[in-house]
């Protein structure tokens, strides 16, 4: 008998929505044409990327010639970073980022620090969001580029963009977003928010894997990243990815169509969660901002435990769930985010990290926050930490 | 990710617990890696274990081989117990992942450090016992090689 599976990762990747399966499908056996090609066969393929392209654009109130496809949100990130440097180093070589940025951003600034660049890590508060005064403060006349994410992948907080972009726009520097995570689950303007470029991925709101874009406003000077053909108007070769574009096109379109039914269903369901973890568990603490969250993030560190053992029981019950604990990353160090926000490292190691759909139900909720509460007392029974405080407590 | 047996253990831990009156008790790790291991060990006058107990604050591996390392050590002499390695550790367990492997150092650590708690106490020497590290992860570079 199959387990029942209760998906609560999609801050990880999503289940790819029938719809956009079938509607990506013909592009596989029957619609195999290479858009560049000049005979007709090929051209209905061009104009489907042509829809797709139109589809994203209105969904971030831009215009199509705005979009470019690329192949995830990884690539998008470094394209960004990368050539913004590259074209403006007349300007200089500074660019400012945040301590929470996803591993596409950091690493991708350790590399062009590497390669003479230099970087400010912004700090952010105990709730994750960025301090404004310093963002104006580490301005400098060499800076080129500011790039800070639309929402944390982790705990979910969302960053006062506006604000943000409305800084870059006065002092003249160029903004990149990370929107990885919030597009298809915010509503973004990029015209009214000041936003320069923005990466987002197909994979994260319920459109396949391996496809993403990057948002370039015009007039920008951006040079490609992969070099080649003629593609996406000479800035980004490679035969396009026909069929991931149009599931893309296609995923972009019913999350925006569903945006606001959805952000309100899943916010009542993350808060009714995190009102039960709260009251229920002993020594939890929420991470994150109460409200300026994702509506699908909750992110708790339960004190004395560690996150790779809650996260291997919660998968014996058929839960499925991510954990900033350094076992779950390969490394020694819990999350970057997680420290950032001031977390001691043994609270970090103790994250559990659930991620919303609309396919989640309040029964499953109600099911994880019951095994939640079983495996917690567990592993505290076994816990040296709890067996200490506990004894500290007693005397 | 893990053996049947890793699972095994992690999941139905053995000798999970505390000891009154320990003859001997064990701290290793610390809690910025992730991984805190404590071991009671209740040494007879025979110097043999007659009961061992632990507790573990990480991730299943650590669990899983504090839970072996008890099995391994309990109803030996403290000579016996003293020759169990990490390999051996990790050979009962049918293998960790590579990335785990310093949970079974771990493991070894913390019986060394309850018998080095225990040879204080008695105010003997056994011979062969090092003085535990406070901090496994001290030179654990270093040690990578042997892996």
């Amino acid at each position: 008998m199959e387990k029942k599976i209760i998906y609560l990762d999609n801050a990880a990747t999503t289940r790819t929505k029938p719809e956009v399966v079938e509607a990506m499908l013909p592009y596989f056996t029957e619609k195999f044409g290479n858009p560049s090609s000049v005979y007709e066969f090929a051209g209905q393929n061009k104009n489907a990327v042509t829809e797709a392209r139109e589809v994203i654009a209105k969904a971030l109130h831009t215009s199509a010639a705005d979009i470019y496809f690329t192949a995830g949100g990884s690539e998008s990130d470094n394209w960004a970073l990368k050539a913004a440097m590259e074209a403006y180093q007349e300007k200089g070589n500074h660019l400012i980022t945040s301590k929470i940025e996803h591993h596409a951003i950091l690493h991708t600034c350790e590399y062009l620090e590497q390669h003479g660049c230099e970087v400010t890590y912004l700090d952010v508060d105990e709730n994750g969001v960025v301090d404004l005064e310093q963002l104006k403060n580490a301005i400098r006349p060499t800076t080129v580029l500011i790039s800070v994410m639309y929402a944390n992948n982790e705990i979910g907080t969302v960053q006062p963009i506006k604000e943000i972009g409305r800084i870059a726009k006065e002092y003249g520097v160029l903004f990149h977003t990370d929107a990885v995570q919030a597009f298809g689950q915010l509503p973004i303007d990029v015209e009214e928010e000041n936003i320069d470029m923005l990466s987002a991925s197909g994979h994260k709101l319920n459109g396949p894997k391996g496809i993403g874009f990057l948002y370039i406003k015009k007039g920008l000077k951006l040079r490609s990243l992969i070099h080649g053909g003629a593609q996406e108007r000479k800035r980004r070769a490679g035969t396009e990815n026909v069929p991931g574009i149009v599931g893309f096109g296609k995923a972009a379109e019913l999350a925006v169509s569903s945006m606001e039914a959805r952000a309100k269903q899943e916010t009542e369901l993350r808060d009714y969660m995190i009102g039960r973890v709260l009251a229920e568990v002993p020594y939890v603490r929420l991470n994150g901002h109460r409200t300026k969250r994702l509506p699908n993030n909750a992110n708790f560190s339960f004190q004395f435990i560690e996150g790779e053992s809650l996260l291997i029981m919660l998968d014996m019950k058929g839960i499925c769930a991510s954990s900033g604990s350094a076992c779950t990353s390969g490394s020694l160090d819990p999350s970057h985010v997680l420290l950032a926000i001031g977390l001691p490292h043994e609270v970090a190691h103790g994250s559990l990290r659930l991620t919303l759909s609309d396919e989640t139900t309040k029964e499953d909720i109600d099911y994880t926050i019951e095994q939640i509460k079983e495996i917690v007392a567990k592993l505290r029974s076994m816990s040296p930490l709890y067996e200490d405080f506990m004894k500290r407590g007693i005397k | 990710m893990y053996s049947e047996k890793v699972m095994d253990h992690f999941t139905n831990p053995r000798n999970v617990g505390e000891i009154e009156n320990a003859s001997g008790v064990g701290t290793v790790g610390n809690a910025k890696c992730g991984d805190i291991m404590r071991i009671y060990l209740d040494i007879d006058d025979d110097k043999i274990i007659r009961d061992v107990k632990f507790k573990t604050f990480g991730c299943g591996a650590a669990v899983a081989t504090s839970s072996m390392a008890t099995e391994l050590v309990k109803g030996k002499t403290i000579h016996e117990a003293l020759q169990i390695t990490n390999k051996a550790v990790m050979e009962a367990l049918d293998g960790l992942p590579p990335v785990k492997v310093h949970c079974s150092l771990l493991a070894e650590e913390a019986i060394h450090a309850a018998l080095w708690d225990y040879a204080e106490k008695n105010g003997i020497v056994i011979e062969g016992l090092e003085k535990p590290k406070s901090d496994i992860h001290e030179g654990e570079e270093e040690e990578g090689e042997n892996y």
